[in-house]
């Protein structure tokens, strides 16, 4: 990869993400049938394999949420990318990471949508546990859902569920691009 | 009525609907990309199992892990049972989670707080 537009070098991005233990790791297209794939990998993981139970579960399961989020909501890369031009092109990667399990990914958004996705991030962020139950119950019970989750339903779960807060960039790329990186840590 | 059965696959679950005896279970992990199109048929079935019910029906879920798109269906599911709870007909959800495990403990709470069906939780030894 040598993608470096505005400052942003994706290349330097993702190997810094690869630091600590990795249990996973992708660059290309995502689809239903890859991520068959990476759930096996993950499911087969030695180092998850020696975690409680418990452990393994949740980082599967927001693992699942994570790369199905990415799925579902990811828009076509800027023209010309090295790493891959798929109109579903992303990243995703699970690392052991000191006493932590993070799951990151990367793709990226028009830059039409920053707002809507810092907004939605934001206000995840400042909830306290019981304000992110109490409005996961809200929207499940009330809304209605799309195929893809929708209504911000995802990234609450994913919340809910590590108990941190997500940690994102959002990095200029071009005139239209932007460059999304979340990262979400399991204790 | 016909008794459906699927198998589980890595993304979906062993369900089983059964008219005759007026059981519905879901078991495994519920994970698919595209969970309309699973649950669309399950959901269908239950719809015209209403029409003429047994006495009582019953639902068992004992599932690993769902993802998100699963949760509305599996909400979906309830909501139609929970139709015939309110025509008179006893239904019971019985809702299985392993041992600490905190967040399907949590999942049942949460449709236990959203739906108007009686409720059991059972905790199942790891």
């Amino acid at each position: 990869m040598q993608d470096i537009k505005m400052g942003f070098n994706l290349e330097e991005w993702y190997a810094h993400k690869l630091l600590g233990e990795i249990i996973y790791k992708y660059t290309g297209s995502i689809s239903p049938e890859m991520i068959t794939r990476a759930l096996e990998t993950v499911e087969d993981s030695p180092l998850l394999s020696k975690e409680r139970l418990q452990t393994r579960k949740k980082v599967y399961n927001v693992f699942v949420e994570c790369i199905q989020n990415l799925y579902h909501h990811v828009d076509a890369p800027p023209a010309g990318l090295s790493a891959g031009g798929s109109p579903n092109f992303g990243i995703v990667c699970l690392v052991h990471d000191g006493s932590f399990f993070r799951v990151t990914t990367g793709n990226f958004i028009l830059k039409s949508k920053v707002n809507f996705i810092k907004d939605r991030i934001e206000q995840l962020n400042s909830l306290s546990d019981e304000e992110v139950r109490m409005l996961y119950r809200d929207i499940l019970g009330n809304e209605t859902i799309s195929d893809k989750g929708g209504g911000g339903l995802g990234m609450l779960d994913i919340v809910r569920k590590t108990g941190n807060k997500l940690e994102y960039f959002l990095y200029p790329y071009d005139g239209e691009h932007i460059f999304f990186s979340l990262d979400v840590y399991i204790s | 009525m016909e008794t459906i059965i699927r198998e589980d696959t890595p993304k979906t679950p062993y369900v089983k609907l059964d008219g005759g005896k007026g059981v519905v279970e879901i078991k495994g992990r519920s994970i698919p990309e595209n969970s309309v199109e699973f649950y669309k048929p399950l959901i269908d079935w239950i719809d015209e199992y209403g029409g003429g019910p047994q006495d009582t029906t019953i639902i068992n879920i004992q599932l690993e892990y769902f993802n998100i798109s699963s949760s509305k269906c599996i909400l979906d599911i309830f909501k139609k049972l929970e139709l015939l709870f309110k025509k008179g007909f006893k239904v019971q959800v019985n809702w299985y989670y392993e041992e600490d495990d905190e967040d399907m403990f949590e999942a049942g709470e949460d449709y236990q707080s959203i739906i108007n069906l009686p409720f059991k939780m059972i905790e199942m030894e790891e």
